[in-house]
């Protein structure tokens, strides 16, 4: 098929950006989009000019690297996925297609697609952890019984690769579904009891400070999130905060 | 020829690692705030070995290339972690755990080190359950285990198809707690360009920050090298894009021997192949061979109908089918270890029977294990007399919840609902075994600097089993180093900060400094792409599946010259004071057709079949093994440790006997 890319181009975080149009031809409904990108990047250096910088690596919708918000929409049209793992049979011949870097003021352009998501490092640092050194001694595994549906839930929350979908994807940049779900997942677990308050008020306040909006519950986060987080984890992030904000008071 | 020296522990195998572990020295807490150690890459062996030792006190500075250490590649891993936990009362044991790693390893790993990783196993799913990961559990809220290939018990812990993300988040969030106390400073978006050495020992590395270009100095007392496998100089793998061999190159370069380069694991079940714009493949876990049955059709007729779409897989009756692993195999069936299911594929393949229109797929089929399952829930959930459609409703309800995310994203590439119709899948090269050769304690050729995880060659012979890698990166970061390199940071307690002004560190800063210069003005006509996927191309013809001395011998002709062309005709655009994609690719791929030609050498050099690596001119003639891999090992049970010598093609071999005295040496018989 024949397409018409709209690409985010922007020398390094202090230029400006702006939208620049490449024509790309004979790309296979079967290509992923970023192996679509790569057929205009090879294209870019056979022409002398220069590869549009974006971020990749696994490929297969599970290291989070990759972003993209392409048609107003972050990792595409389809549904349950990342860009990597979007295929070109989603788009028509002919179609214009906009490609834009993931935008909040908490994940500033490094250069044309790619951002700066350290913001959601200093999170993780915050909290986002069970203080365990490792040890030769830990107890038996099995010594540590967990109700299957306590480790699921977990498990459903522990699926976020960290990519920052819901930020780009929310009118308000919230990073909420991000920190709801590592917050959830230590919530759910035995293991997680002991520094229970104190990392739901720290993972938070660190949100706050990196700039992030608040939610205002639109939902688009879950839409777009590509392994299907569900906000029931930001409701549940709420009351861990309130009661973790009262006790803390005491 | 030098005298490799293994440094394995004396006494009864059982007890060596104990032994060892209460000889060697050790620093005390004070002197380890004095102590720094620069880790580059941050997977599950770099990630665990970085929080480790953190949390013991050493000043720990860690590299990663990708924008954080959540993104190394051991995130992909899907199907599960081996543990001799044995909680499934199956006679599962540590020495269960080293035999069948041994054998499936087909006798070219080390006893002592094997040994060892089985002792530690059970502490990894210790510490990862205290660290918070979610692995599946039962009803009665007990750990769940799951089948591998090349294996009589059920010893694999599993999280979903997402275990190895599961268990590098928990290392991540142990190393988040270290970088949030300053115990670590993370280099995220850094690449290690060369190692520094002074007198002769590990003392530093130069890093890329590939943000701005800068060349950094970065010192610290020992350096240890944990940055994968070296898959992609095929081109076309399972390996994420990014996945580069170029620090344990660079560390070879300077004198770390590099071992077995040609043993490489091709994986039996990956999505097939589509077309010229592929830049990757992807895995369909291990764990499906659990209750995927692979077969292709009996009959030439039925090949050719289901290639011109006139027939449908599943309109073929059970007569109709070739169960080829079932047939060949039936003491391990649909999981024989995975070089032997791979060329399986490749002798039906080869024979004509691949059933897409490449000829190079083989159907992996869940009907079987749909009906079984679905019988079984209504048989539970007190439907009487079920309907066929019930059944097979029910079934695929128990097989989403095993393997649903492996199935969503067989849908998304191949758009084929694998529930309805078997799945297609082929080969594709996946993990390398060989990698810098290290003695016991994990440490290589050059003092002060190690080598863990998959980038070292240790424990898994020349094949891989399943759900070993996870285990062996854990083992190495949370339980090995920590203890063995200690050992040697203990004459460094009074020594001080390195200091990074020194000529050494100048001159491997200038040498980085030129040489990103070259790439940027040779100013060529080809993309870096052009010259990776022409490399690929040899190496998959050539040493991939099967190889052959006048093939492997070409193969290194052919990439010094591409190497050649390389470097006069390739075009990288931009500079090297900018983040420039581009440029990160070309010097990796410059240090891939450099290893492809050891690569192909080593493969020359080992004359016999072994594991992943199958020579055509040594296979059985007769005999109810007819036509498998024939190991040779009067003549090749040792480690070939390659010493670089200015160029790949004129490296000097360097053999590491092999010694058995616990298990003995057999011919692999899956039969």
């Amino acid at each position: 098929m024949n397409l018409t890319l709209k690409v985010w181009r922007q020398k390094d975080a202090k230029s400006k950006g702006k939208l620049e149009s490449y024509p790309v031809s004979g790309i296979s409904e079967h290509a992923s989009f970023l192996e679509m990108m790569d057929v205009l990047n090879e294209q870019l250096i056979n022409e002398g000019k220069e590869p549009v910088a974006f971020d990749h690596d696994c490929r297969e919708g599970i290291c989070g690297m990759c972003s993209l918000y392409i048609n107003g929409e972050a990792h595409g049209p389809d549904r349950g996925v990342t860009t990597c793992q979007l295929h070109m049979r989603m788009f028509k011949d002919g179609d214009t297609i906009y490609i834009e870097p993931f935008r909040s003021k908490a994940f500033p352009v490094l250069k044309d697609l790619i951002v700066d998501r350290g913001s959601f490092e200093r999170i993780q640092q915050a909290g986002g952890f069970i203080s365990v050194n490792t040890s030769g001694n830990t107890q038996d595994a099995n010594s540590l019984p967990i109700a299957k549906p306590m480790a699921d839930k977990a498990m459903d929350a522990a699926t976020c690769i960290g990519c920052g979908a819901c930020v780009a994807t929310c009118k308000n940049s919230s990073a909420m579904l991000f920190v709801a779900a590592k917050v959830s997942q230590y919530s759910y677990l035995p293991q997680g009891q002991v520094e229970r308050k104190e990392r739901v008020l720290n993972m938070v306040d660190q949100m706050d400070k990196e700039g992030f909006g608040n939610c205002t519950n639109t939902g688009a986060c879950e839409v777009e999130c590509p392994k299907g987080i569900s906000l029931e984890f930001i409701a549940r992030m709420n009351k861990e905060y309130s009661s973790a904000s009262v006790k803390a008071e005491n | 020829m030098t005298k490799l020296d293994s440094k394995i522990p004396e006494g009864p195998i059982k007890d060596k690692w104990t032994n060892h572990k209460n000889h060697i020295n050790v620093v005390n807490p004070a002197n380890k705030r004095h102590i720094d150690v620069i880790v580059v890459g941050t997977g599950l062996a770099g990630g665990s070995a970085a929080a480790s030792l953190a949390e013991m006190g050493y000043n720990v500075k860690a590299f990663a290339y990708q924008d954080s250490p959540r993104r190394a590649h051991s995130i992909a891993a899907q199907g599960g972690i081996n543990a001799a936990k044995n909680y499934q009362n199956d006679g599962d044991s540590t020495y269960r755990l080293f035999y069948d790693t041994v054998k499936g390893g087909d006798y070219r790993s080390r006893e002592g080190n094997v040994y060892r990783l089985a002792e530690v196993s059970g502490n990894i799913i210790d510490q990862c359950v205290a660290q918070g990961v979610p692995f599946a559990r039962e009803y009665g809220g007990l750990l769940d285990n799951r089948s591998f290939g090349g294996v009589l018990v059920s010893r694999t812990f599993y999280a979903k198809g997402q275990t190895g993300q599961q268990l590098l988040l928990g290392a991540y969030s142990a190393m988040s707690r270290q970088i949030g106390k300053g115990k670590i400073t993370m280099y995220n978006r850094h690449e290690m360009m060369d190692i520094v050495k002074v007198d002769g020992k590990a003392r530093g590395i130069i890093a890329r920050n590939l943000i701005t270009g800068e060349i950094e100095k970065h010192s610290a007392h020992a350096v240890v090298i944990a940055s994968g496998g070296y898959g992609n100089v095929f081109f076309l793998s399972t390996n994420a894009m990014g996945s580069n061999a170029s620090a344990a190159w660079k560390i070879h370069k300077k004198g770390a021997y590099f071992a077995n380069p040609c043993y490489t694991q091709i994986h039996p079940t990956c999505v097939p192949r589509s077309g010229d714009f592929q830049s990757k493949l992807t895995l369909m876990s291990e764990s499906l061979r659990n209750d995927g049955r692979i077969w292709v059709p009996k009959n030439m007729d039925d090949v050719m109908a289901i290639r011109e779409g006139k027939k449908k897989p599943t309109d073929l009756s059970e007569d109709e089918r070739d169960y080829y692993l079932e047939r060949r195999y039936p003491a391990f069936g649909n999981l024989v270890p995975r070089d032997v299911a791979s060329r399986a594929a490749k002798e039906r393949c080869d024979a004509g029977y691949g059933v897409n229109a490449t000829g190079e797929a083989v159907y992996l089929d869940f009907k079987s294990a749909i009906n079984r399952y679905g019988k079984e829930k209504a048989l539970v959930t007190g439907v009487n007399n079920p309907t066929e459609a019930q059944i097979i409703e029910l079934g695929e309800k128990v097989v989403e919840e095993k393997y649903g995310n492996l199935f969503q994203m067989y849908e998304k590439i191949v758009d084929q609902n694998p529930y309805k119709t078997p799945m297609m899948i082929y080969p594709a090269v996946h993990y390398t075994m060989g990698g810098i050769w290290c003695d016991y304690n994990l440490m290589t050729t050059i003092p002060g600097c190690y080598a863990a995880g998959e980038a070292n060659f240790s424990d898994h012979g020349a094949n891989r089993l399943g759900a070993s890698a996870l285990m062996q990166g854990l083992a190495d970061g949370y339980f090995v180093l920590p203890y063995t390199i200690g050992d040697y940071l203990a004459d460094d307690i009074r020594t001080g900060a390195i200091p990074t002004d020194s000529k050494e560190f100048n001159d491997a800063a200038k040498e980085v400094t030129d040489r990103l210069e070259k790439l940027i003005n040779i100013k060529g006509s080809k993309s870096v792409d052009y010259f990776h996927k022409k490399l690929g191309a040899i190496m998959w013809d050539k040493v991939g599946m099967a190889r052959n001395a006048t093939g492997l011998t070409e193969a290194m002709a052919e990439i010094k010259q591409i190497r050649e062309e390389f470097w006069s005709d390739v075009r990288v655009p931009g500079n090297a004071n900018e983040l420039n994609p581009e440029l990160e690719k070309a010097g990796r791929v410059a240090d891939f057709l450099e290893l492809g030609e050891l690569f192909a050498k080593d493969a020359l050099n080992r004359n016999e079949s072994c594991g992943g690596h199958f020579r055509e001119e040594s296979v059985e003639l007769d005999g109810e093994q007819k036509g498998e891999a024939k190991r040779n090992d009067k003549d090749f049970a040792y480690v070939a440790a390659w010493e670089y010598k200015g160029e790949p093609g004129e490296a000097v071999l360097h053999k590491e006997e092999l010694t058995f005295n616990d298990i003995e040496l057999k011919q692999r018989s899956y039969k």
